[in-house]
């Protein structure tokens, strides 16, 4: 089936190489990390964790939302996902390697990583993530790739396969939820130490990870002449808007807490991210736009007429990725750094060679979902021609 | 036969790299290892268990004992002749061993291992 | 069995030599444990290490003149360098305000004695390590004495221990210490009896295991009573008896964030 990847137009394959490029800047800013450590970051002895860990969490997000797609299919035989479900698997395939790459990114000492299967140590929430992540890789590869090679021969999948989607789907919860308590029962950091925050990253990932497909089906249909269909982008709108709605009350709930408690551990990070703290505010113009964006994708998610017209859904769509992205993959890991263990603020921010590195394995990620997509959407072109 | 002649340049291609360490490294054999005692090691005459133990595993045993003082924080080993050391390769080994690139690195380099203890041990300063 | 104790004094000696000099002073142990030690009978066994520092006698001492002597003779003991930049730095023993020690006792009306004064910061060693607990690898791990260590040569450096220690005393290699500026760093290595780091592992204070598994106090510790300030005291909290025990008895004293519920061994007499 992978030969399908190997045709395609001027277009598909100057997009590949624009990623290799990217990829190749990439791998060179990593070599440099390797060989002189992580200092060329903007990480410092307060703020340890930043972009990196944060891409980390966006993306176990978007891998998760795209059992949005798979659990109306598979639990409540929603037909008509069944034409976009292999688009959800394939993209939490792409996220999860992403994932794995930010975490490997981030090690001090990445050659020692088979350490935590050397010495299992199941205290640890990191140990259980890295288990939950590979299984989650694994369950969709051998998922999609199955229900895929049976499209193609024009049969229907085995029935081992629907065990395997069955699994799938409380799985992308645990992803979720393991990947929260990373930060949930860590004592001392206020910002993350709150009982909502599994929740809270399910319902953003359940608004991100289904805004980006339909994003891509909306690429999908312009560049091929496979249309995942109208029925489908319209239900997804409703999930996404759903999910957005969930996600923007938890957030407000979180800050109830805060602020009408008044205890100042639990003021301070809010504070730092949308106002400053310290004379440091470079989080809040980042902040308010997010919050922009997330009003703006609430107006046009909940109007019917918006959400249904296709180009407004699409606008609020990229507003959903926008606002969770800010909020997940910067101010969440930086908020919960600031302040620091002695109450005062060590700012961050990613230096260039950081940026790179991120946008190499992003683009690793996007390589691979264009290879993966190029395939699926060939052999559903076949298979309706 | 498809494509034929891209399979045979593939191959060649193929066969080259899979030769190229040969290539690379023929007609320069290497040194064979002649790991050398420094004075105080020949004085001494034993080390903290047979010699030819400690030629084959001597890794293995510091394996135990960064194990044991790291993490039991048992510092003292008595050998088989119930003679007590203090387990530390940079305090106990390299004392007597003082000669890491006529002692140690001789058999390293030859096996081409890198142990990576040197990234923080701290190997005596040698005489030229 | 049998280890003469003369003989076997002479062997602690002779590793010490190659410290910072100083004898084997065989002052926190009882008699006959080294020795045991070496027939398998673990050293670390009933006990429970902690720190009290007399922080009157340490702020008296601060008043004289601006002492450092601790943190001087512990970064030196273990090869820490110094990067010259607060946001890299690597610290086992260091200073700061006490307002940023103890945060969560804010108080507009501090008593003047203490009020911006520097106090001594160090890992904790925690009863309940949150560090411990987060460790993918057990990396960091709690010794059966109490000591919570790391194994350098473990550590993936995920820095998952950073975020879980709420005292900030973990620090990261962000770079090769062999790196450090030299100018900054004339004569490191400062100890060539004490291991360096590589690049990208965590460390921290290790209550000078390697000092205490041989019978001697930790070193900031030594350097304190070197110049008879005799602030910082060292003992085991296991024993009713002990120094740290009795200056608990005797003093009301504070610990860091002691709601978090980690149960930190290093206490403060102010």
């Amino acid at each position: 089936m992978l030969d399908r990847a190997l045709k395609g137009t001027t277009g598909y394959w100057s997009w590949l190489v624009f990623l290799l490029v990217l990829i190749g800047v990439g791998a060179g800013c990593y070599l440099y990390q390797f060989s002189e450590g992580l200092r060329i970051t903007g990480l410092s002895r307060d703020v340890s964790w930043g972009l990196y860990i944060g891409q980390l969490t966006y993306f176990v997000g978007i891998a998760a939302g795209g059992v949005m797609v798979v659990l109306p299919y598979y639990l409540h035989d929603y037909k008509a996902f069944g034409r976009i479900t292999i688009l959800g698997e394939f993209l939490a395939i792409a996220a999860i390697i992403m994932c794995l790459l930010f975490v490997l990114v981030d090690l001090g000492n990445p050659v020692r990583l088979m350490n935590m299967i050397l010495y299992p140590t199941p205290n640890s929430i990191l140990f259980w993530d890295m288990i939950v992540l590979n299984v989650y890789l694994l369950l969709n590869i051998v998922i999609g790739w199955n229900v895929l090679a049976a499209e193609r021969k024009g049969i229907k999948y085995q029935k081992w396969v629907k065990v395997l989607a069955y699994i799938s789907i409380p799985w992308a919860f645990t992803i979720h939820t393991v990947t929260a308590f990373l930060y949930a029962g860590l004592p001392g950091r206020h910002f993350w130490l709150s009982a909502i925050m599994a929740a809270r990253f399910l319902s953003s990932a359940f608004c991100a990870g289904p805004a980006l497909l339909v994003l891509l089906c909306l690429i999908v249909k312009k560049v091929s002449k496979f249309d995942p269909g109208k029925e489908q982008l319209q239900t997804l709108g409703g999930i996404i808007a759903y999910a957005m709605i969930i996600n923007v009350f938890f957030y407000l709930l979180e800050l109830f807490t805060a602020f009408y408690s008044q205890i100042p551990g639990h003021m301070h990070a809010f504070e730092y991210l949308f106002h400053g703290l310290d004379g440091h505010g470079q989080l809040a113009p980042w902040m308010w736009t997010a919050t922009g964006f997330a009003v703006v994708a609430l107006i046009l998610l909940i109007i019917p007429a918006t959400r249904r017209k296709q180009d407004t859904l699409a606008v609020a769509c990229v507003s959903v990725i926008i606002a969770t992205w800010i909020d997940k993959g910067l101010g969440l890991i930086i908020g919960g750094f600031t302040p620091n263990c002695f109450e005062t603020v060590t700012p961050y921010w990613p230096t260039t060679l950081e940026i790179l590195i991120t946008i190499g394995v992003l683009a690793v990620g996007f390589f691979v979902l264009t290879i993966l997509y190029k395939v699926a959407v060939s052999i559903k072109e076949e298979a309706s021609a | 036969m498809y494509d034929g002649g891209k399979i045979i340049v593939g191959l060649i291609i193929g066969i080259g790299l899979f030769l190229s360490p040969f290539i690379y490294n023929a007609g320069t054999a290497a040194k064979p290892p002649d790991p050398q005692l420094t004075k105080k090691a020949k004085e001494a005459k034993v080390c903290v268990a047979p010699k030819a133990y400690m030629r084959e595993s001597h890794f293995k045993m510091l394996d135990e004992w960064r194990h044991t003082v790291v993490r039991d924080g048992e510092r003292y080993y008595k050998a088989a002749d119930g003679k007590i050391y203090y387990k530390s390769l940079q305090v106990t080994c390299l004392d007597c061993h003082s000669d890491k690139t006529k002692f140690c690195d001789q058999c390293h380099n030859y096996l081409s291992v890198n142990p990576y203890c040197w990234d923080c041990h701290i190997a005596p300063e040698e005489k030229k | 069995m049998g280890v003469d104790r003369r003989e076997f004094l002479k062997i602690a000696g002779y590793a010490t030599l190659f410290g910072l000099g100083g004898t084997a002073a065989i002052d926190i142990l009882a008699p006959g444990e080294l020795e045991a030690s070496a027939t398998g009978i673990p050293l670390t066994r009933g006990k429970r290490w902690a720190m009290v520092i007399d922080m009157r006698k340490c702020l008296a001492q601060q008043d004289k003149k601006k002492c450092k002597d601790c943190m001087v003779a512990c970064h030196r003991e273990h090869n820490v360098p110094d990067w010259g930049e607060p946001q890299h730095a690597v610290k086992w023993i260091w200073q700061d305000k006490y307002e940023h020690v103890f945060p969560d006792h804010p108080n507009e009306f501090v008593d003047e004695g203490v009020e911006g004064r520097p106090f001594i910061l160090m890992c904790n060693h925690c009863y309940n390590p949150p560090c411990v607990r987060v460790c993918p690898t057990q990396a960091t791990f709690k010794r059966e004495d109490g000591i919570v260590v790391m194994d350098m040569h473990r550590c993936i450096g995920c820095r998952f221990c950073m975020a879980a220690c709420p005292y900030g005393s973990r620090s990261f290699n962000w770079g090769d210490p062999r790196k450090a500026p030299k100018s900054l760093n004339p004569d490191y290595p400062t100890n060539k009896a004490y291991p360096e780091r590589s690049k990208g592992v965590v460390e921290k204070c290790n209550f000078c295991t390697e000092l205490v598994d041989k019978g001697e106090l930790p070193i900031c510790v030594q350097a304190c009573d070197k110049i008879k300030v005799n602030a910082l005291h060292f003992g085991d909290l296991a024993n009713p008896e002990s120094n740290v025990r009795k200056l608990l008895r005797d003093h009301y004293s504070v610990r860091r964030k002691p709601a978090l519920g980690t149960g930190p061994n290093v206490f403060y007499i102010i």
